[in-house]
C-alpha cells in the first residue's frame, strides 16, 4: 500500500513538474505547480509529517498559489514567446543541471545506512512539533512574524500605485509619461 | 518488507524536483513562470528535509520546513509585488526584455 501510494504520487508530482516546464501559458504552469504541491503533501503524510502535510496544502497550494494565479490574471499574462535564452545558459546551465542531478543521485545511492519508510512508522504528533517550536525555538518563531510583517509592508509599498498620487489612475504605461522608476 | 519504500527514493525524487526547478529557471521566458520554478526548487528541498527528519527521527527537520514555508510566503508576496511594479514600468513580463542591468 505504502509503495503503491509512493509510486502513484511521486509519478503525479514528476508529471506536474515536467508539465510546468512544457506549458507555455503561465496559468497552466500555475495549475501544474498546484498539482505538484498537493501530491507533495501526500508524500509528507507518508513520511509521517501530518502537520506539514496540512500546512503544505494551506500555505503553499492555498495561499501562495492563489497569489500566483491572482497576479497572472491581474497582469493578463499571455502565452510566453519561446526564445532560446542566452548562450551561457545553454552552454553552461544545462550540462550543469544534468551533472548536478547525476552527482546527487550517485551520492544518494551510494550512501550506506539509509533506512526504509513503512506504513507502520510512527507519525510525528503536532504536539511534539509545537513543544519544540514554542519552547526551544520561540525567538526564531517571533522573528519570523516580524519578517512576515516587513514582507507585507514591502509588498504594499512596492505594489501601491505610485507615491503621492491620491487618485491612483495615472498609469505611467498608458499615459506614456512615466519614468521606469515611477 | 515488501511494503516499504527506501529513503533513497524519496531523496532522488527531491533531487529530481530541484533539478527540474533549475531547468525551468533556465528555459522559461516568463517572469512569473521563472518565479514558479524557484518555488519548485524550494519544494524539492523541503521534501529532502522531511525525509531526513524521518530518517533521524528528528522533529527539528520538520520545523525547518515550517520556517522555509514562512520565508517562501514572504518571498512570494514581495516577489510578486516586484513583478507588478516591473510590469507597470515596462509593460512586459518577458525576461529577455527586462535587461536594464545587462552589461
Amino acid at each position: 500500500m505504502h509503495l503503491i501510494l509512493f509510486l502513484l504520487f511521486a509519478g503525479i508530482c514528476l508529471a506536474g513538474a515536467i508539465n510546468l516546464l512544457l506549458q507555455s501559458h503561465p496559468i497552466s504552469s500555475a495549475l501544474s505547480l498546484i498539482v505538484v504541491m498537493t501530491s507533495l503533501a501526500v508524500l509528507y503524510l507518508l513520511l509521517g509529517a501530518e502537520f506539514l502535510a496540512v500546512a503544505q496544502v494551506i500555505v503553499y497550494a492555498g495561499a501562495i498559489m492563489v497569489l500566483f494565479t491572482f497576479v497572472v490574471m491581474l497582469l493578463n499574462a499571455g502565452r510566453e514567446e519561446r526564445t532560446m535564452g542566452s548562450r551561457t545558459a545553454r552552454a553552461v546551465g544545462f550540462p550543469a543541471v544534468v551533472a548536478l542531478l547525476a552527482i546527487l543521485t550517485t551520492v544518494i545511492l551510494k550512501t550506506p545506512g539509509l533506512g526504509m519508510v513503512g506504513a507502520q512508522d510512527p507519525i510525528t504528533a503536532t504536539e511534539d512539533l509545537s513543544r519544540v517550536l514554542f519552547h526551544e525555538l520561540l525567538l526564531p518563531f517571533e522573528v519570523t512574524s516580524v519578517l512576515i510583517l516587513i514582507a507585507i509592508l514591502g509588498a504594499v509599498a512596492l505594489a501601491s500605485h505610485g507615491h503621492g498620487d491620491p487618485h491612483g489612475n495615472q498609469d505611467p504605461v498608458k499615459t506614456g509619461k512615466g519614468s521606469p522608476n515611477a | 518488507m515488501h511494503d516499504q519504500v527506501p529513503i533513497s527514493w524519496y531523496l532522488i525524487l527531491s533531487a529530481t524536483l530541484f533539478a527540474l526547478g533549475v531547468f525551468g529557471f533556465l528555459i522559461k521566458r516568463n517572469l512569473i513562470t521563472v518565479f514558479m520554478s524557484i518555488e519548485l526548487m524550494l519544494n524539492g528541498v523541503n521534501l529532502s528535509f522531511v525525509t531526513f527528519a524521518h530518517q533521524w527521527h528528528a522533529v527539528k527537520g520538520q520545523i525547518f520546513v515550517f520556517f522555509v514555508m514562512m520565508v517562501a510566503a514572504a518571498e512570494a508576496a514581495v516577489g510578486l509585488a516586484i513583478i507588478i511594479a516591473i510590469f507597470r514600468a515596462r509593460a512586459t513580463l518577458a525576461v529577455d526584455r527586462i535587461d536594464l542591468m545587462k552589461l
